[in-house]
C-alpha cells in the first residue's frame, strides 16, 4: 500500500490565494469542527482549559512579514497550510504498516487509522508539517481533503467541497482537479502564476499557492501616478471654476 | 492497488437546525447539525443574507461555546466580599424575588436610582422598552464606548453610517478605501466583500497604523499616525476640490451644498414654513429645496448669505489642508497623499459606471440612468475611538458625498431601515416620575440645546451625563462613565447598578484596576458605595465576581432572540431582513434567557406596558413578546410572516410567526424592487416601498448635510445666544469642536500629556478569531490566541535594542504594565499595539489559574483612564469625544522601557474563586458514534 | 529534532547489540557458558533496544502490521531484518551454547544480517530529505561504524577495536563538518518554503501555544552548548576508549573502554537528533543557522 500509485486519475487539491487571505483562521476551525466529528478519531485537545493547551489541527495559518527587495514598506502575508497531497508523497512510502496511502482515483493522501501504529515517521518525512499525531488516540492525523464531504451524497452538490473551502469568508481557497488543465483551479494557477512550496524537496505538491499581487505603487512618483491638475489653488479660483462648470451642466 | 474501503457518504447529521450566530456581533446565519439531540457541527447558512454560507473561526467554534465549562449554572447570590467570586446557588424564585425587593422601592421613590446598562446587547429595542417602563432615565447599551462617533456622524451627515446602516457596493466598486480597525463589526461581510473585489482585480487602499488583517491584503497601505485620519481625509478633500474632481450635479441635487447659510448666525435660510431655501439656477429666485423643477445653484449669491459649497471652498482650499502641510503630522509623504487623491478621482470620474435603470427623484424629475462612482469607503472603530472621532467620521462621510459616491452604483449603499435622517429619529427623553414610565425613549438625536438631557437646575439628568454640554450629541450614552460617575456621586448617587453582557471589571472598562476598586469601595458605614449590583451573563466572566446577584443567561443556541428592524437589523443594500434565534438545544442548567428573566421581573413588578390592567402579564417569556408585542399597530419586532402569515412589515401578530421563521431558515428577507435600490433618500420608488414595509409612516426625502446645522446651534449657545447656556468652563470647547463643517483637532491626550515624555501611540485591535473575552473559554480559539505580545515597530525595536523574548515596561500618565514584546515591521513608526482582551483574571472563565491568558496575556486597559488628568479646576473631564461622549480608547500615549524578562505580566489582579470550577483536562469531542 | 529518549536508547543499544552479534558471528563467539554470557549481552542490547522503540509508538498493539510494507518502507525492512538476524543468530547461539558448535556459514549470514539491520535502521534517518543533516551516505556509515566499534570492544579484539575507535572518531567529525552546512546547501530557506520574495520572517505563529510539530521538530540546542557536547562526545566515543585500550588488552580496559564508548554514543546520538533541523522549522520562522 505504501507504494505510490503510478498515476492518479485525478489530482484533487487546493489553490490558496495569498493575495486574498486575510488570516482569519476560519478554515482552521471549520476543519477542526468537521474532522473532530467525522473521518476517524476526534481531533483531541490536551489540557484544553489549562496552562498548556495542545490540540490536533489539520490546517494552520501562519503569518509572515516581508520586507521587499529594494526597500519599501514591510508587507504582511497570511499563509494557510495543510497537506499538499503531493504526487511524490514521501510520507506514504515511509509508512511501515500501509496505513498511509495515496488514492489512485483522486490522489488524496489518507491515513487508515486502523492500521496506524503511531510511529510518527510520516510526519518526519513531510517537509510541510502537514501531519500531526493525535496525543489522545496515538494515530497520525492529516487533511483528508474532506474525502467524506466531496463525494457525500447526503450533502447538496454545492456543499461537496472541503469544509475549509466552504467556510472561507474571503474566497481565498479553491478546490478542484489540478490534473485537468481546463479546470477552474488549473486556470487560476496559470493566470496568477501559482507555485509549489519547497520545490527542491521534489515532492511535487498538488496544492498550489497564488502569490500576493505587487503592493504600494501609489508612491507619488510621477511615472506611476500623475498629480491632479491644480489650477484652482484658492477659494476664488475654485468658485470661478465652479461657475464656468455649472454653466456647462 | 488494494486501498482500504472508506465510506465517502457518511450521514452528516440527524437534523439541521438553522439559527443566528452570536459568537460576535455579525449575526450570521448558521446551520447547526444535530446528532442524537446534541450539537455536532456548525457551518454557515448558504441562504442567509449576511454570510451566504461562509462562517468565521468564531462561528465554527460555537460548539466549544455551548459545552464551555465557564457556563453559569444557576442564579447566584454573593456570599463572600465583592470581587472574591464566592457565591451560593439560589432558585429563580429567590433571585427574581430579591431583584423585585431591591427595585420596587426605587421605582416608588426615584426611578433614576436604577442604572440599567446592557453591553453587547442585541435586544436593545426590548431592553430600552423595559427601562422606559421602569421609568429610569439611566439606560444605554455599549455604543458609547464602541463606535457611536461613526454612527452619529453618519446619521447627522447623511442618515446612516457603515455596518448596520450600509455597506460598500461590493459587486461594483473598483476602488475600496478602508480606514482604521474594522474587524470589530461586519467581519464576514467585509471579508466576503474583499474577496469579491480581489476576484475582480479591484484595488484596496488601507489606512491604518498597523498592517495586519485586511490591511495585509490592501494593495496600498498608508501607515498613518493614530488620530490623524481626519487631517488626511480633509487633505484629500483639499486635493479633490483643488482639482475640481467633485460631483457638482450630485452635490446640487442631493445635498445641502446649495443651501444658503446666514453669514451672521450660521443658520440656514428658511421660508416661513421652515423649509430650507436654495437659489434656482434657472430663474435666480429663492425656492424651497424640494420644489419641483428647481435646479439649486451651488454658487448662488444672496446678500448676507453664502452657500455651503462656498463655505467649504473657503475652508478646505486653505493651504493648511494641503498634503505638504499635513504630511509630517499624518506620517504619510505628501506625494503619496496626492497620488491617492488622484487615484480616487480617476476611478470615481474616469471609470464611472452607468446602469440602464430609470428612476424618479423627489422633485418629480425622471432620470433615465443611474450613474455610479465606483469608489467605496469603510471605517468603524479605528477612527471613531478618538476624542476627535466624530469630526473625523464626519469628514469621511463628507468625502464620500463630495465624490457623489453615496447611494450610487459602485459606492456606498444604505441598508433598510436606513437611510433615516437625524430628524426622523427620536429625541432623548429623561423626565422621571415615581411609578410612571419615562416620558419617552432614552436615546436619540439632539437638534439644539433645547434637546439636552438636563434637569431644571441645569445638572445632568442621566448618570452617564449623556446629552449634556460635555458631550451634547451622545446618541448611544456613555456606558464607560456609569461606574465612575456612580462611585463619585457625580451627578448623583444611585442605588442599584443592573448590567447585562458587559465585562466592566475587566476588558470593557478603561482603568480596569480603578473600576474594580470602585465596585468594592465602601463608605464610612462600611457599605458599598455602589450599594447593589445585579448582573446577567452566560459565563463566568470577571464581572460576575463583582455582582451581588447573578441572573444566569443561556448560551446563544439555547435561547430566543430577534434581530429586529426596530433595533440593529441585518438588512442588505437591496433587501430588508430580520432573523431570530431559537433554542436549537435546551439548556441543561438552571438558566434563563436574560430577556425572559426581564419579562418575568417586569411581570412581578407589574411594570406598565408589561401587564394588562388588573396586573395579568401580557407575555410569559421573550418568545411570546417577540411574536405579540406591537410597537405601533401592526408593526412588531419581526417584519416577516405577519397577519395570516403572508403579510410583510405590517400586519397583526401571527401566532405561527416563529415557526415560519424556523421553517424559512431562521430569517426573513424582503427584496427592494428594482429601480428602488439606489438613490434611496431621493428615490420615490424606494420611499414608497419603505412606507409599505412600515419603516416610515410617510415618504421622507431629505438632503445630505455637509453642514450640520444643530452643531452650529450649540456653537451659538456657547457664543451666548439663547436661553439654555453652557457652563463657562465648557464654552471654549463647544465653540471649538462643534464646528458645523468637519474640522480636525489633535486628540486631547496630546494636550494633557507631554508628547516628548510619552512619544508613542498605543492601540489594540481585535483578532479575527476571538471576540472580546468570550473566546478564551473556547478550547479551540484559545489555542490560537492564548497570550498577546506588545508589537513594536522597527524604529522602537532598534532604538531600545530589543531582541526576541524581551519584555518591556509600558507606561502612560495613568499607569504601567510589564509585558512581552515582539517586532512588527509593518507598523507606523511611533505606534505600538497588541490584541484586545486576551488577558484574563486568574480564576475567571473556568480556566486554570496558570493559564497563559492570566500569566502572559495582558490588557492595555490599565493604561487608559476614563477621565482626563485633573486640570486643577475641580472638574472631572471624561476621556471622551466632546461631541458624542465616545470613549477615546485610541488617544493613548505611552513610553516604553526595556526590562528583564518576567515570569508573569504585571499588574496581577489576584485570583478570583471560580463559581463554576474548572473545565475537564482533555477534550475528545465527538458526538456521533 | 526532538531527542526522544526511547529512540536514542533504541538506536544506541540495538546498534551495539547487532554490532556485537556481527562479530560473534564472524568468530568472536565462544562456546558453552562464556558463549551464553556473550549472547545474553548481545541479545539483551539488541532486543532491549527494539522493545524500547516500541514505547515510541502510539499504538504498539498493531505493531505486527509494520512487517507488511517491506517493499517501500525502511522501518518495515528494519522489522524483517532484525527478526531475521535474531532468528539466525539465535540458532547460531544455541549451537554455540548448547552444542559447543560454531557454525561458520550461519555465523557469516548472521553477521551480514546484523550489519544489514543496522544499515536498515540508519536508512530510516538517512532517507529523510526533510532533515538534511541526516540525508547523506555518511549516516549509515556512522551507524554501522558505531555498531561495529562497540562489537569489537565487546569482542575484545584489540587491534580492530582500536582501529574502529579511531576511524569512528574521524567519521564522527566529518559527519558534523559536512552536516553543518547541508541544510543551506540544499537551498532550503524561508523563501523556498513559502515561495515569497524578499526578506521574510515569522510575524505570528499559527497558535500562541505549542503544537505537535514544534514539540517534535522544534527542538533547538544552543550552538555553544552543542560545541561543548561535541568535545565531550568525541572524547567519550573515541579518544578516551582508545587511550584506555592503549594501556593494553586487559579485560578491565575493554570494560572501561566500552562503558566510555557507549556513553559517547549516547551523547553522539543525542546530538544526532538535537542538532538535526527539520525543514518544517522554516515555516515557524527559524532560518537555517548552521543546520
Amino acid at each position: 500500500m505504501t507504494a505510490l500509485p503510478e498515476r492518479t486519475e485525478r489530482k484533487l487539491g487546493l489553490v490558496i490565494d495569498l493575495d486574498t487571505c486575510v488570516g482569519c483562521h476560519a478554515c482552521v476551525i471549520s476543519c477542526k469542527g468537521w474532522n473532530t466529528e467525522n473521518y476517524g478519531a476526534p481531533l483531541s485537545d490536551m489540557d484544553a482549559y489549562g496552562a498548556d493547551p495542545v490540540g490536533t489541527f489539520l490546517n494552520r495559518v501562519h503569518s509572515y512579514e516581508i520586507e521587499p527587495e529594494g526597500g519599501g514598506c514591510a508587507q504582511t502575508v497570511h499563509f494557510p497550510k495543510s497537506c499538499l497531497h503531493c504526487e511524490d508523497a514521501p510520507c506514504v512510502t515511509v509508512c511501515p504498516t500501509g496505513a498511509s496511502y495515496k488514492r489512485a482515483e483522486d490522489g488524496i493522501v489518507l491515513v487508515n487509522e486502523d492500521a496506524c501504529i503511531g510511529c510518527g515517521l510520516c510526519a518526519w518525512a513531510c517537509p510541510y508539517g502537514a501531519r500531526e499525531m493525535d496525543r489522545a488516540e496515538g494515530v497520525m492525523k492529516k487533511c483528508t481533503l474532506c474525502v467524506d464531504r466531496i463525494y457525500n451524497e447526503n450533502l447538496e452538490e454545492v456543499d461537496r467541497v472541503p469544509a475549509c473551502v466552504r467556510t472561507c469568508p474571503a474566497g481565498a481557497r479553491h478546490f478542484g482537479d489540478l490534473g485537468d488543465p481546463d479546470s477552474t483551479v488549473s486556470q487560476l494557477v496559470a493566470e496568477r502564476g501559482g507555485f509549489d512550496l519547497m520545490p527542491e524537496q521534489g515532492t511535487k505538491p498538488v496544492n498550489k499557492y497564488l502569490p500576493p499581487r505587487p503592493k504600494d505603487r501609489l508612491t507619488g512618483a510621477a511615472a506611476t501616478a500623475p498629480a491632479l491638475p491644480t489650477k484652482r489653488r484658492d477659494a476664488t479660483g475654485f468658485l470661478a471654476w465652479l461657475d464656468r462648470t455649472l454653466e456647462k451642466i | 492497488m488494494n486501498q482500504p474501503w472508506i465510506d465517502t457518504s457518511p450521514k452528516v447529521s440527524d437534523e439541521i437546525r438553522k439559527t443566528t450566530c452570536y459568537m460576535c456581533a455579525c449575526r450570521c446565519g448558521i446551520n447547526v447539525h444535530m446528532k442524537e439531540g446534541r450539537v455536532a457541527y456548525i457551518e454557515g447558512n448558504r441562504d442567509h443574507p449576511v454570510n451566504k454560507g461562509v462562517l468565521c473561526a468564531k462561528g465554527s467554534a460555537g460548539i466549544m461555546q455551548v459545552n464551555a465549562p465557564a457556563r453559569l449554572r444557576a442564579p447566584l447570590r454573593r456570599v463572600g466580599p465583592r470581587g472574591s467570586g464566592e457565591f451560593k446557588e439560589i432558585s429563580w424564585d429567590e433571585a427574581l424575588g430579591l431583584a423585585r425587593e431591591w427595585l420596587t422601592p426605587i421605582r416608588k421613590s426615584d426611578p433614576s436610582k436604577l442604572a440599567f446598562f446592557t453591553g453587547r446587547d442585541q435586544s436593545q429595542s426590548f431592553t430600552s422598552f423595559w427601562a422606559q417602563a421602569f421609568g429610569t432615565p439611566n439606560y444605554a447599551a455599549h455604543g458609547g464606548f464602541c463606535s457611536v462617533n461613526m454612527a452619529a456622524a453618519g446619521i447627522y451627515t447623511m442618515g446612516g453610517a457603515f455596518w448596520e446602516f450600509g455597506q460598500p457596493d461590493w459587486d461594483r466598486a473598483k476602488l475600496f478605501m478602508l480606514f482604521g480597525v474594522a474587524e470589530d463589526h461586519d467581519s464576514n461581510p467585509i471579508k466576503m466583500g474583499i474577496g469579491k473585489l480581489k476576484a475582480r482585480g479591484a484595488r484596496i487602499i488601507g489606512v491604518n497604523p498597523i498592517r495586519s488583517g485586511y490591511n495585509a491584503v490592501a494593495d496600498e497601505w498608508l501607515g498613518i499616525t493614530p488620530g490623524t485620519d481626519g487631517l488626511l481625509i480633509l487633505s484629500l478633500v483639499h486635493c479633490l476640490m483643488e482639482a475640481g474632481k467633485i460631483d457638482l450635479d450630485y452635490l446640487a441635487r442631493y445635498t445641502d451644498a446649495p443651501l444658503l447659510v446666514d453669514d451672521e448666525t450660521g443658520l440656514f435660510l428658511r421660508d416661513d414654513g421652515g423649509k430650507t431655501l436654495v437659489v434656482d439656477r434657472a430663474t435666480g429666485h429663492l425656492r424651497p429645496f424640494d420644489e419641483k423643477g428647481v435646479r439649486p445653484d451651488l454658487n448662488a449669491s444672496h446678500p448676507g448669505h453664502r452657500t455651503v459649497m462656498q463655505l467649504m471652498a473657503e475652508r478646505y482650499l486653505k493651504p493648511e489642508y494641503a498634503p505638504e502641510a499635513v504630511a509630517d503630522r499624518c506620517g504619510i509623504a505628501a506625494p503619496r497623499i496626492r497620488a491617492v487623491a488622484a487615484e480616487i478621482a480617476r476611478v470615481a470620474f474616469d471609470e464611472a459606471i452607468t446602469l440602464d435603470q430609470a428612476w424618479t427623484d423627489f422633485r418629480g424629475e425622471r432620470h433615465e440612468k443611474m450613474t455610479g462612482r465606483p469608489v467605496a469607503f469603510h471605517a468603524m472603530r479605528g477612527i471613531s475611538a478618538h476624542s476627535n472621532g466624530f469630526q473625523t467620521c464626519r469628514a469621511l462621510h463628507v468625502l464620500q458625498i463630495l465624490l457623489g459616491a453615496v447611494e450610487v452604483p459602485g459606492g456606498f449603499r444604505f441598508k433598510p431601515p436606513y437611510p433615516k435622517p437625524a430628524t426622523a429619529h427620536p429625541r432623548p427623553h429623561c423626565n422621571t416620575t415615581p411609578e410612571m414610565p419615562l416620558d419617552g425613549p432614552h436615546l436619540g438625536f439632539v437638534h439644539g440645546p433645547e434637546d439636552l438631557a438636563l434637569k431644571a437646575d441645569g445638572s445632568p439628568a442621566r448618570i452617564d451625563k449623556a446629552f449634556t454640554w460635555e458631550n451634547p450629541m451622545s446618541a448611544h450614552g456613555l456606558m464607560h462613565m456609569v461606574i465612575s460617575n456612580a462611585h463619585a456621586g457625580d451627578p448623583y448617587r444611585i442605588d442599584t447598578l443592573f448590567m447585562y453582557m458587559a465585562n466592566m471589571s475587566w476588558n470593557s472598562s478603561m482603568n480596569t484596576g480603578g473600576v474594580m476598586k470602585m465596585l468594592t469601595d465602601t463608605d464610612e458605614n462600611g457599605d458599598y458605595v455602589i450599594p447593589r449590583i445585579i448582573y446577567s451573563d452566560a459565563y463566568s466572566s470577571e464581572m460576575v465576581a463583582y455582582a451581588d446577584l447573578i441572573l444566569p443567561d443561556t448560551t446563544y443556541l439555547e435561547r430566543h432572540d430577534c434581530i429586529s428592524l426596530l433595533d440593529r437589523p441585518i438588512c442588505e443594500a437591496d433587501a430588508a431582513a430580520d432573523a431570530i434565534r431559537w433554542p436549537v438545544v435546551e439548556p441543561d442548567r438552571d438558566v434563563r434567557g436574560f430577556q425572559t428573566a426581564l419579562i418575568q421581573l417586569a411581570n412581578l413588578m407589574e411594570l406598565p406596558g408589561f401587564v394588562h390592567e388588573g396586573g395579568s402579564p401580557k407575555w410569559q417569556d421573550y418568545a411570546d413578546y417577540i411574536v405579540n408585542h406591537e410597537r405601533k399597530p401592526g408593526v412588531g419586532p419581526l417584519a416577516g410572516f405577519r397577519g395570516d402569515g403572508e403579510q410583510v412589515g405590517r400586519g397583526t401578530p401571527n401566532p405561527d410567526q416563529l415557526k415560519r421563521y424556523i421553517d424559512n431558515g431562521g430569517f426573513f428577507v424582503s427584496h427592494i424592487p428594482e429601480g428602488a435600490d439606489f438613490y434611496k433618500p431621493w428615490n420615490m420608488a424606494y420611499q414608497d416601498w419603505a412606507v409599505g414595509m412600515g419603516l416610515y409612516n410617510a415618504p421622507q426625502p431629505y438632503l445630505f448635510n455637509l453642514y450640520v446645522e444643530p452643531m452650529r446651534k450649540f456653537q451659538r449657545a456657547a457664543e451666548g445666544h439663547g436661553d439654555r447656556q453652557p457652563p463657562d468652563h465648557l464654552r471654549d470647547q463647544i465653540r471649538k469642536v462643534m464646528d458645523p463643517l468637519p474640522i480636525w483637532y489633535a486628540p486631547f491626550e496630546d494636550d494633557h500629556v507631554d508628547p516628548e515624555e510619552y512619544p508613542i501611540h498605543a492601540l489594540t485591535q481585535r483578532p479575527m478569531a476571538m471576540y472580546h473575552s468570550w473566546g478564551s473559554q473556547n478550547a479551540w480559539l484559545r489555542q490560537i490566541h492564548g497570550q498577546n505580545p506588545m508589537y513594536l515597530p522597527r524604529e522602537i525595536w532598534e532604538a531600545h535594542g530589543f531582541a526576541d523574548g524581551d519584555w518591556a515596561r509600558v507606561s502612560s500618565i495613568h499607569g504601567a504594565i510589564s509585558v512581552p514584546v515582539a517586532l512588527h515591521a509593518g507598523l507606523n513608526g511611533s505606534t505600538i499595539w497588541t490584541w484586545n482582551a486576551i488577558g484574563k483574571r486568574k480564576g475567571a472563565w473556568a480556566l486554570d489559574k496558570d493559564a497563559p491568558e492570566a500569566t502572559k496575556g495582558f490588557l492595555l486597559n490599565h493604561l487608559i483612564h476614563e477621565l482626563q488628568p485633573p486640570r486643577g479646576d475641580g472638574m472631572r473631564w471624561s476621556n471622551s469625544d466632546p461631541i458624542t461622549g465616545q470613549a477615546a480608547w485610541f488617544d493613548l500615549r505611552v513610553k516604553i522601557e526595556k526590562m528583564p524578562a518576567q515570569h508573569e505580566t504585571d499588574p496581577d489582579m489576584g485570583v478570583m474563586a471560580s463559581p463554576v470550577g474548572r473545565g475537564p483536562r482533555n477534550l475528545r469531542w465527538k458526538v456521533g458514534k | 529534532m526532538h531527542p526522544a529518549p526511547s529512540v536514542i536508547l533504541f538506536t544506541v543499544l540495538s546498534g551495539a547489540g547487532f554490532g556485537y552479534l556481527a562479530l560473534l558471528g564472524l568468530g568472536a563467539a565462544s562456546t558453552g557458558w562464556p558463549a551464553f554470557w556473550q549472547f545474553a549481552l548481545a541479545f539483551a542490547m539488541a532486543v532491549g533496544g527494539l522493545v524500547s522503540s516500541v514505547f515510541h509508538l502510539g499504538n504498539p498493539q498493531r505493531g505486527l502490521l509494520a512487517f507488511t510494507q517491506w517493499r517501500t518502507s525502511w522501518l518495515s525492512r528494519e522489522g524483517w531484518a532484525s527478526v531475521a538476524t535474531l532468528l539466525v543468530m539465535g540458532l547460531f547461539a544455541i549451537a554455540a551454547i548448547f552444542f559447543a558448535a560454531i557454525l561458520p556459514i550461519l555465523g557469516v549470514i548472521g553477521a551480514a544480517l546484523s550489519v544489514a539491520t543496522v544499515f536498515v535502521t540508519s536508512m530510516i534517518y538517512a532517507q529523510m530529505k526533510t532533515v538534511p543533516r541526516w540525508n547523506s551516505p555518511l549516516t549509515p556509515t556512522y551507524f554501522i561504524a558505531c555498531a561495529l566499534t562497540a562489537g569489537a570492544i565487546l569482542s575484545a579484539i584489540w587491534s580492530l577495536a582500536l582501529i574502529l575507535l579511531v576511524a569512528l572518531g574521524l567519521l564522527q567529525v566529518s559527519c558534523w563538518m559536512s552536516g553543518d552546512g547541508r541544510f543551506a546547501q540544499r537551498g532550503h530557506d524561508m523563501n523556498s518554503a513559502t515561495g515569497l520574495h524578499g526578506q521574510i520572517r515569522m510575524f505570528e505563529s499559527p497558535h500562541s501555544g505549542t503544537n505537535y510539530l514544534l514539540q517534535e521538530f522544534g527542538f533547538q540546542v544552543a550552538r555553544r552548548h552543542a560545541a561543548k557536547l561535541r568535545v565531550i562526545c568525541i572524547c567519550l566515543i573515541s579518544v578516551l576508549p582508545a587511550i584506555m585500550l592503549l594501556f593494553g588488552a586487559h579485560p578491565i580496559a575493554f570494560g572501561l573502554a566500552f562503558a566510555l564508548h557507549l556513553l559517547g554514543v549516547f551523547v553522539s546520538r543525542w546530538l544526532f537528533f538535537a542538532e538535526a533541523r527539520h525543514v518544517v522549522q522554516l515555516y515557524y520562522g527559524r532560518e537555517a543557522v548552521a543546520a
